[in-house]
């Protein structure tokens, strides 16, 4: 027998040209619990992903490395392999039928039988379900995790922890269970779920079972893992028994990155001034609620919003600029605000830029031109001229307008009646920018503005960002999942934990207060 | 040369392609069979007229993002109440067909509201849901028909009550009102220039609708409701205006056909309308989520030409199978709507 369990050697793994993950290694003991942490983006779900043999792997052109289990090298190549091989899985989304109940959800397909007088006749499909035999099965399973939900209950209308202990449940009856992946589990848990979560686990390492633990909150690592495994840009860049980590060190190597000051910025903030004040604001943006957030932003700012995918910091301009529904207050230059009206938002002096450019911030089909006039021409009726009862579009106002902006701005199109689906996410993103600006807004709200642009593009959306506070004097709150970038151009970042802001840092803040932030771990206000 | 091609081939589309050679096919068929190639010229424009702004009643229903409007039936019940009420006025020529068009605004706005706000409930399902809209009011009608105080000798049954189930125009001198207004002959094709000209006015003044700023909202509701949201456009609002325009349209369209057709057909009659007026937009190129006036115009020309002609050409063919001509008709009206529902999900990943 060997002495490793699992095994992962040097696993490579690219996407379209795009490497995400680079000579990752990993081994598991029987009966440990390995931890394996990273920001989002860090590679963690692909190698799950590798390891289950999901589809999504082998369509996109395999992996490279290679994977031994029991000293074995084998490939996986469907997840119904992976489970045959004894490998487990936790989903994050359950996968679970809500009208059966919790003894059918865990023994579905895997049913106990009865013969029968049909089934004699006509094959083993017929035979009689043991409900006696499962429910006490389902029983002991739950049992052993000290679960006290009644196996015969359905599990629609169940807790979502109970949901989740269904799922454990599932995967430590099958008998030949002998490893389990835990795909942040507690990201939807109450803190007594998770710590009954925690329990569980232990008690599931203690029958010899392995696990692998994914998850970005340093303090369950803490309790719970055995090793822990760091990741970061898809490479690894640490692992360490428990007993050799501090939460510190671990919140370091998280998101530890040179940050380059790319742009010399005079700072320009009046700290007296308050654009945007926000009290206690709820959004209801499903995946990015938002809880009871309060912050203050300074008239000529540039103030970066970070934080972790899932907790809440789209919600935040989505929800002052009227998207989604909100409750709270939002006070602007000193006036309240009416939420849940984007038209009154605009009419406030804010502009936004979409996270989703291409469902929300453009119409890909129409000119570049049209994209850039339509929003204000809706709201302030400019661009249009008088035509008897009827307004009609002021064809010549929107050319000389969107040729000054193109040049501006340096739109690379072939002119402003060209499409804007035919440009690149760089220029797309410049659009965007160019309805913006037409709004003259003195408030500009934006989000994640260099996602899916290539590098060099990136750059050029930071400086017109940048240029446009320095000439203009805007105040500019930016909404980033790229905290490198929020380092690069900001006065001050908040992060965003939970639906709520963290802790607010400097911009040369050292990567533990980043990572620690962002990992929900304590609740302090910096400078 | 050949990208030039293509790039044409593209743009217009390969089933408009195969539609307009089946079309020059008929032509040439036609002149084969020494069938009177003015005569069929004449009919045709005739029935491009006619029928033409029915076909642009369902521009602004795709436009505003309802999708094909399949509940037109209820605009061509507007546009019919209108003319009775026109006739039981006994009102004469225009001022009948004006008079009419004038009492089915009222009526139009307000079936267009509530249709408009039905729909905006049943988001994502409307065409199905305004096909058996179209089909449920059709059916109620039928009774409106028959209860509706409406005494005129002209249109009551001779014996009993309600309204007959055609009514001839002809006495009220609205029959073949505009095909008849300045309508000239060259070479033995008659241009009947009234309808026409009334078709061309209606597409002009919805294009310059479209290009003010409740179209332009219209537009982007349509194109991108989430976009449109974001620029302060209310989606709801829009959709139900593009309800009420189309309904509008709808009523004006049927009182055109009417006229040129000499007869107000009731009861079963709007059944089946909206399916050819969508089968011509669609073939003149739009999809269920863009259209345009081009569209409109390519596809009523192309559809109703083809109809035109086909008829005779079938008939020389197949003399012994009499319905051939609406055999081809349900075929192609048919098959171009399935082909565009087809396409419906591919809009999206361009």
């Amino acid at each position: 027998m060997a002495e490793y369990l699992l095994e992962m050697d040097n696993i490579c793994k690219s996407y379209y040209g795009t490497k995400v993950l680079t000579d990752v290694k990993l081994a598991l003991k029987p009966g440990e619990i390995h931890a394996i942490i990273g920001e989002n983006g860090a590679g963690k779900s692909t190698l799950m992903n590798i390891l289950f043999g999901m589809p999504v792997i082998h369509s996109t052109g395999g992996c490279e490395g290679e994977i031994f289990i029991d000293g074995q090298p084998v490939e996986i190549k469907s997840p119904l392999q992976a489970m045959d091989l004894g490998i487990g899985m936790v989903h994050q989304e359950f996968m679970l039928l809500p009208n059966y109940t919790v003894t059918e959800n865990i023994k579905l397909n895997r049913e106990t039988r009865k013969e029968n007088l049909v089934s004699r006749l006509f094959g083993k499909n017929l035979e009689t379900l043991d409900y006696k035999s499962m429910n006490a099965d389902a029983r002991k399973a739950l049992d052993s995790l000290d679960i006290g939900i009644e196996e015969y209950t359905r599990v629609a209308g169940l807790p979502v922890g109970y949901m989740q202990f269904t799922e454990i449940a599932r995967e430590i009856d099958k008998s030949n269970t002998r490893m389990m992946v835990f795909d942040e589990p507690t990201a939807v848990l109450t803190e007594s779920e998770a710590s009954n979560l925690l329990d569980a686990m232990r008690k599931i390492a203690e029958r010899g079972i392995a696990i692998l633990f994914i998850t970005h909150r340093l303090d369950e690592v803490m309790e719970v893992a055995d090793y822990i495994t760091v990741l970061r840009d898809g490479r690894l860049v640490g692992t360490m028994r428990k007993e050799d980590a501090t939460i510190y060190g671990l919140a370091e190597l998280m998101v530890g990155r040179k940050v380059e000051k790319l742009f010399n910025r005079k700072s320009r903030v009046n700290f007296e001034d308050v654009a945007v004040r926000i009290k206690n604001l709820t959004v209801n943006m499903p995946g990015e609620r938002v809880r009871g957030l309060t912050l203050d932003v300074y008239r000529g700012e540039i103030f970066g919003i970070g934080g972790l995918a899932g907790q809440g910091k789209i919600g935040v301009a989505n929800g002052v600029m009227g998207l989604y529904p909100s409750q709270g207050s939002v006070v602007i230059n000193n006036d309240d605000l009416t939420l849940n009206d984007p038209r009154e938002s605009m009419k406030r002096g804010m502009a936004f830029l979409s996270e989703d450019r291409r469902g929300v911030g453009l119409l890909l089909d129409s000119s570049v031109e049209l994209n850039i006039v339509i929003t204000t021409m809706q709201n302030k009726g400019l661009f249009m001229k008088k035509l008897g009862p009827l307004t009609q579009i002021d064809g010549s106002k929107v050319r000389e307008h969107s040729q000054k902006l193109i040049k501006d701005l340096d739109i690379r199109c072939t002119g402003p009646t060209q499409p804007v689906k035919r440009l690149s996410g760089g220029n797309q993103q410049k659009v965007c920018i160019a309805r913006a600006l037409t709004l003259k807004p003195d408030i500009l709200f934006v989000s994640e503005p260099t996602r899916g642009i290539d590098i060099g593009a990136k750059q050029r959306v930071l400086e017109t960002l940048l240029r446009l506070n320095e000439e203009m004097g805007m105040t500019i709150i930016i909404t980033s999942s790229e905290l490198a970038e929020l380092r690069s151009i900001c006065d001050r970042i908040a992060i965003v934990s939970g639906g709520k802001v963290a802790g607010i840092l400097q911009p040369d803040a050292s990567d533990v207060d980043f990572g620690l932030l962002m990992a929900g771990q304590i609740d302090r206000k910096g400078a | 040369m050949q990208n030039i091609f293509k790039d044409f081939v593209r743009n217009f589309g390969i089933p408009r392609l195969i539609i307009l050679g089946f079309f020059l096919l008929l032509c040439v068929m036609a002149v084969f069979l020494g069938l009177d190639f003015a005569e069929l010229m004449s009919s045709s424009l005739v029935r491009i007229g006619m029928n033409g702004i029915l076909v642009l009643a369902i521009l602004p229903s795709i436009v505003c993002g309802t999708g094909p409007n399949f509940g037109l039936s209820l605009g061509i019940l507007c546009g019919l109440l209108g003319g009775l009420i026109a006739m039981e006025l006994t009102l004469n020529g225009f001022t009948n067909f004006f008079a009419a068009i004038a009492f089915s605004i009222p009526l139009s706005v307000l079936v267009g509201y509530g249709y408009g706000l039905l729909l905006n409930k049943v988001k994502g399902s409307e065409m199905m849901f305004a096909i058996f809209v179209g089909w449920s009011v059709v059916s109620v009608m039928k009774i409106g028909w028959l209860v509706l105080p409406f005494n005129s000798p002209e249109m009551a049954w001779p014996i009993g009550r309600g309204v007959r189930v055609t009514i001839a125009l002809l006495n009220r001198e609205v029959s073949q009102l505009l095909n008849n207004l300045w309508a000239f002959n060259v070479g033995g094709v008659i241009i009947p220039t009234g309808l026409l000209l009334f078709f061309v006015i209606c597409c002009f003044i919805l294009w310059l609708f479209m290009r003010s700023k409740t179209g332009m909202a219209m537009y982007a509701a349509g194109d991108n409701p989430r976009f449109a949201r974001a620029a302060g456009i209310n989606v709801d609002r829009q959709r139900i205006i593009g309800t009420i325009v189309s309904t509008f349209i709808g009523a004006v369209g049927i009182l055109v056909y009417a006229q040129s057709f000499g007869f107000y057909q009731l009861y079963d009659g709007p059944m089946m309308m909206p399916f050819i007026a969508i089968a011509a937009i669609l073939i003149g190129g739009a999809s269920i989520r863009k259209a345009s006036i081009t569209n409109v115009i390519v596809g009523t020309f192309l559809f109703f030409g083809i109809l035109v002609v086909a008829m005779p050409v079938a008939n020389a063919f197949a003399a012994d199978i009499a319905s051939m001509a609406e055999i081809t008709r349900q075929i192609i009206q048919n098959g171009i709507i399935l082909y565009a529902l087809m396409q419906a999900g591919k809009g999206d990943a361009a």
